[in-house]
């Protein structure tokens, strides 16, 4: 109870605790309020931007309210490309007779500006191909087009299909938000399948922790059984043990993770398997500091009192030396849930992470993202929640981690 | 100093013991596997021939080349003696070339990626972890938080983000590849600038990585040491602060070697992925090609690769930690 208290005053401790309770409760309480399938596919196409999506239908045949708000003339300058911004920019250095330096860092609303009043249709330009005046033409055109506020009818097609105009949208015309009905928020837009990137990374998530969570288990499992009997037996058993365990620390883990995972084959390699994988991978620093801790209490006197007395070896093991050792398995079980959970992130970006089409983890949302280039077409909500959910988890685990070495190695304490 | 070469030969031949293991691991698990892969490719080549007779027979001389048809030990003897002249055998995905061919290209790369980055991460990690130690206050309030934030962001996430700002939105360096992709390798300057150009991000990314974790490591080693008799022993001798701790610093810097040994797999791993978000045309980025087109001979190789890399890093530092730890030398002198 002493100690319990004693870790809970750590401020690092209590920190990663925090946060780590909170991306728990994140991925309790959502699914309950937001309750359709995470894998559902919202979007028809690939990566849509996060925001609101109304339904268009809808705002047509909305009531529209009339406001006296000046209208923003942004969406001009969001309607043309780069390159056409470009050639204005080239256009109004040359022959407009601007300097450089005020066009370049000028945005897409002041160009335009500079623009209709300094270009003449009607006038030729010397030295400039016919071509590039024709599009220069071309581009005016289409930015008068803009600009203008003409009303745009809305038409109906009739049964000898004729449009016949059924209304018209003024540019003064607004809708309430409220009163459309079809609409979704979609906070981290969507990804390369067209699903909601939210819903999918909080259920990302709880498929990662549990994957983390076993891989922890079965590792600390077999490390601190191998290490305990190792360290407490001894002799021939201490070094067969200490031999594989060495063997096993220096052949990478990363290698025997790739070569086994591959050799399972892509159809059983489920989540429970992946999990599994990892675990039986990562044992060998367990079993080393449980190994270390064992022999250095084997002869304590209270184990040899208790050898004495006659306890058997399973009961000396669990009473004098387990308790000692607890709180270095509690750290390394901690180390091993967050390693757990970035090595299926790493598997799962080299191809071989869980085959599932049922669940999303978070290596598989990483590895969908780079498949589809999200990283070059500037699609960040696609990887970035992401990557920050895998760093917030491991950065939460390892403050608690940090915080109980201090907690247990008084000579850290700052 | 017969003593040393005691040591060494001790450490090189549990090394080779431990290579050895690895070669059989490398051999079985792939081949493992459920599923023929010299059925695919044989089914390629098949693809539209009626004749079942004609099927089977182009389906044999496939199994033949590959070896597929001999006993396993049979085919491990003969792997193992190809692949000590060099022989790798055929890969799969990219038939007919063999896959030495393919790795020779993809090892330089990574060499030159890894090894740099690494050891200056290394480096600059560990003495920003000693000031860190050492000044403690401010300088450490800010450096340990920021550093413990980016000491949990993989190696390949950082890679995305670097990627993010200083391709996509700055436009500083390219985003993909090892080389412009309208360059052909050759000894030119334009080519040696793009080489060098898109060297940065996955360089940076991985030296990032590196120093977080190395400067935590070595903060928490060197307040450890400051803590020792032998400095407060050291003050009351009154000897000079500096010189204490260039003590401190070589012993906290001990610890830290053998965290370098034991590490380097890992690290490499994570480096080994963030290949992957560049494309760059390394060991990582051929490994995912091989898993993607069920390439084990390609795919045992690369890891066979890495794992002698990594073995022979770590058999580098330990050589290096035996000459460097005054207690090795010592009880090597006895």
């Amino acid at each position: 109870m002493n100690t319990i208290r004693q870790v809970f005053r750590s401020a690092k401790f209590v920190t990663g605790f925090v946060i780590f309770i909170a991306i728990i409760l994140l991925t309790i309480l959502f699914p309950l309020f937001i309750t359709y399938d995470p894998l559902d596919v919202v979007g028809n196409g690939n990566f849509y931007p996060p925001g609101t999506y109304i339904s268009q239908k809808d705002t047509i045949k909305a009531n529209p309210y009339e406001l006296r708000i000046a209208l923003k003339q942004s969406n001009v300058g969001d309607s043309l490309k780069t390159d056409e911004l470009d050639k204005i920019k080239e256009w109004l250095t040359q022959y407009g007779g601007m300097g450089k330096s005020e066009v370049q860092d000028a945005d897409a609303e002041s160009l335009i500006v500079m623009w209709t009043d300094k270009y003449n249709p009607s006038k030729r330009f010397r030295g400039m191909l016919a071509s590039e005046q024709k599009y220069y033409k071309r581009l005016n055109q289409k930015l008068t087009e803009l600009l203008t506020d003409k009303d745009i009818i809305i038409a109906e097609q009739d049964e000898n299909n004729e449009l016949k105009e059924k209304s018209k949208v003024k540019s003064s015309d607004f809708v309430n938000l409220k009163e459309i009905s079809n609409k979704r928020t979609l906070v981290l837009g969507t990804d390369n399948f067209g699903r909601d990137v939210l819903r999918e990374l909080v259920s990302a998530t709880t498929t990662s922790l549990r994957i983390g969570l076993i891989a922890g288990v079965v590792a600390t499992a077999i490390g601190l059984t191998l290490g305990l009997l190792a360290g407490y037996l001894g002799g021939f058993i201490d070094d067969l043990i200490l031999f594989i365990t060495n063997l096993f620390t220096v052949i990478p883990s990363f290698v025997l993770l790739i070569l086994i995972s591959y050799s399972v084959g892509q159809k059983q390699r489920g989540v429970g398997l992946v999990a599994l994988i990892i675990g039986i991978t990562s044992w060998t620093w367990t079993t080393r500091a449980v190994r270390s801790q064992v022999i250095s209490l084997r002869n304590r006197d209270h184990v040899n009192l208790s050898k004495l007395s006659g306890h058997s070896s399973f009961k000396i093991i669990m009473t004098d030396i387990l308790p000692y050792i607890a709180s270095y398995v509690v750290m390394a079980f901690i180390l091993q849930v967050s390693s757990g959970i970035l090595s299926e992130a790493q598997l799962s970006m080299l191809g071989l992470g869980p085959a599932t089409t049922s669940t999303a983890t978070l290596g598989l949302m990483m590895n969908w993202a780079m498949l589809y280039s999200a990283h070059l077409n500037g699609s960040w909500w696609a990887y970035f929640p992401v990557l920050f959910m895998i760093a917030m988890i491991s950065f939460s685990l390892n403050l608690m981690n940090t915080g109980l070495d201090q907690v247990f190695n008084p000579q850290l304490r700052d | 100093m017969n003593g040393y070469g005691k040591y060494f030969g001790k450490k090189i031949g549990w090394y080779l013991v431990t290579f050895l293991f690895a070669v059989v691991l490398n051999f079985a698990l792939p081949r493992m596997m459920p599923g023929d892969p010299v059925a695919g490719i044989a089914a390629q080549t098949t693809q539209g021939v009626t004749n079942t007779a004609a099927a089977e027979k182009i389906y044999k001389e496939y199994a033949e080349k590959f070896g597929v048809d001999k006993p396993v030990y049979v085919q491990f003897l003969k792997w193992a003696g190809n692949a000590l002249r060099g022989d790798l055998g055929v890969s799969f995905s990219q038939y007919p070339r063999p896959v030495a061919d393919i790795l020779k290209s993809s090892m330089g790369w990574t060499l030159c990626l890894q090894l740099p980055a690494i050891l200056i991460g290394w480096l600059l990690g560990n003495m920003l972890g000693a000031i860190a130690a050492y000044v403690k206050k401010g300088f450490d309030k800010i450096i340990l938080p920021v550093f413990l934030f980016i000491s949990n962001i993989p190696a390949f996430g950082m890679a995305v983000i670097l990627l993010f700002i200083f391709s996509l939105r700055l436009g500083w360096f390219p985003s993909s590849g090892g080389y412009g992709y309208d360059l052909i390798p050759n000894f030119s300057w334009t080519f040696i600038r793009s080489v060098v150009a898109h060297y940065q991000l996955p360089f940076w990314s991985i030296v990032l990585t590196t120093i977080g974790a190395q400067a935590i490591g070595m903060r928490s080693m060197a307040i450890y040491e400051l803590n020792a008799d032998y400095v407060k022993y050291s003050r009351f001798l009154g000897i000079h602060d500096r010189k204490i701790v260039r003590y401190v610093f070589r012993n906290a810097m001990l610890p830290q070697i053998t965290g370098l040994a034991m590490s380097l797999g890992t690290m490499m791993g994570g480096a080994l992925v963030s290949e992957i978000v560049f494309s760059y045309p390394g060991i990582g980025t051929t490994m995912m090609a091989a898993i993607k087109g069920q390439d084990y001979p390609l795919l045992s190789a690369c890891t066979l690769i890495i794992t002698l890399m990594v073995l022979v890093a770590n058999l580098v530092v330990e050589i290096l930690y035996g000459l460097i730890d005054p207690r090795i030398k010592a009880s090597q002198m006895d």
